[in-house]
């Protein structure tokens, strides 16, 4: 393959992990405008996703069959489901331990998402499902890239969900809401915002684009496992402080940012695939230490 | 209450009156010295691997401590340091035939530079920021030892030899026993000290309120890097001492399950308490055993204890006689 060759089949493939990073980072990056928590089972709501999207479409599969019409059924079924199960732990996790120290509600994060983890880990016994779909292989031509109708589906899929966010947030009643709160909680309280709903609505909203990204990634990649969630979890949040946290337009950005350093990173010579996790990790950390707040994020003011 | 009084009362809890006066304290001291000492020999040999675990769990325990339960810091790659102090014994003993007691400072250098060198960028970030970046650095730290040749890739090190001391050989799992209990009672005695020392009030003073403390001035960055750095020392102290025991190290064994494991153990005991964490860290790796029967549910079983403590008891299981603190 020559050069340009590389470049544009990297560029596919970052596009496709890019956009799979960008569904999970809007759900971080959301939830940590309204309540300031980094939710550390966001990640495994993805899994969970993929799972509930798994058996939705092996129960409907008959009737609208196994390729993309059938997945997106599939998906909008665990959107719904994984958004409750958000809502739920929203409710019982997180709500009860607002006031506590951070150290506490962190720790309460991280035991949330071991329970999912642990939960599907029982159920599965700890083995990949095969996520069985029938995707075809077929694809176009574009000079030497093949690219497939897969790949292009995903990434449509993905900037539609975007591209609704973006308008949920922006035109409507709860997304101003939604800003609102993120800017100040209790000066909202003050306005009549029903403040507790918004916080609910977000959980919902950010589960269920976790989820959208967990179904189509199973089917996409073709299996499942319980700690699929971890490791799309730290990317994703990388890519949130990438673009910023806190800004939607930044989760966006950053995680397609990070699909492309990812696919163009273990292009680097010394740089394998087997250091592509490390790759990234270091640009998390980098980022942090040299821009916190990432590429649209606003500076955040220290409180005193 | 006398000051003293105060200070004991917060690391030991309703366990305190052992330690208040000095008949009771070195008497309850001389009982559990004796109970250490002939355990090994009533449980047999297999219980003895096990308690060994459980010994090393509690200086992993105890060191995580210092970073969550006294500085305040949530550590989630805890088990890197773990990993540092280990294969710095493996590769030095193996590659360059180095004498394990003269790696021991150097593995203790390693995991202080390891120290400084993320917590050093790291600190002065949000506390959840660090949380992930810990994270982060435990799984670089875990797939470098798996990716690079000198840490002998995904199979790890083996043949690892055993010590001599004086004349002993350290190799039965009883002689490893002993060492790991000497090694629990440093633990135990520098956490006592370092909770007393001066350190240890500017670390409950960050904790407590990080802005008032700096106001009093406490360097809060710097506070907080000797956590970090103390911490270290801990973990890779354990973990040179865990690669000459099982004479055998790979990357699986320093993995995020395992720093979430030693992050239980301090919690679940009750973080900053010294007999909680102690506690925690039986409970980690006895608990297991007990629960054989559960066979993969014995993780979401912690987990779930982990969820319920933290929503209705989160200073941990072992009672403190002001809980509330």
């Amino acid at each position: 393959m020559g050069t340009f060759d590389i470049i544009t089949h990297q560029l596919v493939n970052g596009l496709v992990l890019g956009s799979f990073y960008a569904l999970v980072a809007l759900g971080y990056t959301m939830i940590f405008g309204v309540i300031k928590l980094l939710n550390f089972a966001h990640g495994d709501l993805y899994m969970v996703g993929g799972f509930i999207g798994f058996l939705a479409l092996s129960a409907i599969s008959s009737v609208v069959g196994g390729a993309w019409p059938g997945i997106f059924v599939a998906m909008l079924f665990s959107m719904i489901a994984v958004g409750c199960l958000g809502v739920v732990i929203e409710r019982v996790a997180y709500h009860p331990m607002l006031a506590a120290p951070r150290l506490s509600i962190l720790i309460t994060a991280l035991a949330v998402s071991l329970v999912l983890q642990n939960t599907v880990l029982s159920l599965t016994q700890g083995q990949y499902t095969a996520f069985r779909s029938d995707l075809g292989f077929g694809g176009i031509n574009l000079g030497s890239l093949f690219l497939t109708y897969n790949q292009m589906v995903l990434v449509a899929a993905a900037a539609v969900l975007m591209i609704a966010l973006q308008v949920f947030v922006t035109r409507t009643q709860y997304g101003r809401a939604m800003r609102a709160v993120a800017i100040d909680k209790d000066m909202c309280e003050l306005m009549g915002i029903n403040v507790p709903a918004v916080i609910g609505v977000t959980f919902f909203v950010g589960s269920a684009l976790a989820a959208a990204a967990g179904t189509m990634a199973g089917a996409y990649y073709g299996s499942i496992w319980y700690f699929m969630g971890f490791l799309i979890g730290l990317k994703a949040f990388t890519a949130a402080v990438i673009g910023g946290i806190g800004s939607i337009p930044g989760a966006m950005l950053g995680g397609l940012a990070l699909g492309l350093l990812e696919a163009f990173g273990t292009q680097i010579p010394g740089i394998g695939s087997e250091w592509k996790d490390v790759f990234s990790f270091a640009v998390l950390i980098l980022v942090l230490v040299f821009k916190p707040t990432g590429l649209l994020g606003q500076s955040e003011q220290e409180r005193m | 209450m006398s000051e003293q009084k105060v200070f004991t009362s917060r690391l030991f809890g309703p366990l305190s009156f052992l330690f208040e006066h000095r008949a009771t304290r070195w008497s309850s001291i001389a009982a559990l010295i004796l109970l250490m000492a002939v355990a090994p020999i009533v449980f047999g040999q297999y219980a003895t691997v096990i308690l060994t675990n459980a010994l090393l769990y509690v200086v992993l325990a105890l060191g995580l401590n210092v970073v969550v339960g006294y500085a305040g810091l949530l550590d989630l790659g805890y088990a890197a340091f773990f990993a540092v102090g280990a294969y710095t014994v493996g590769i030095l003993t193996q590659h360059f035939g180095i004498n394990f007691w003269l790696t021991l400072p150097i593995a203790v250098c390693a995991a202080a530079l390891a120290g400084v060198i993320i917590g050093g960028p790291t600190l002065r970030l949000r506390s959840d920021y660090l949380a992930i970046v810990t994270l982060g650095f435990g799984e670089i730290v875990r797939l470098s030892a798996r990716n690079l040749q000198i840490t002998g890739a995904a199979s790890g090190l083996s043949g690892i030899e055993q010590p001599w001391l004086f004349g002993w050989h350290i190799a039965r799992p009883i002689d490893f026993y002993y060492v790991f209990c000497v090694l629990a009672a440093i633990a135990v005695i520098v956490s006592i000290r370092l909770a007393n020392s001066r350190l240890g009030r500017a670390w409950l003073y960050v904790r407590h309120d990080e802005d008032v403390a700096e106001a009093m001035g406490i360097d809060r960055v710097k506070v907080k890097l000797a956590a970090y750095i103390i911490g270290a020392i801990y973990g890779a102290m354990a973990g040179a001492f865990f690669a000459v025991n099982l004479g055998a190290i790979s990357p699986e064994s320093f993995s995020f399950t395992q720093s979430v494991l030693i992050l239980m153990a301090v919690i679940l005991g009750g973080m900053g308490k010294i007999p909680g964490v102690i506690l925690g860290a039986f409970i980690v790796i006895l608990g297991p055993e007990l629960l054989r029967d559960l066979g993969s549910m014995r993780l979401l079983v912690f987990a779930v204890g982990l969820l319920l403590i933290m929503l209705f008891r989160p200073s941990g299981i072992w009672p403190g006689r002001n809980a509330q603190r």
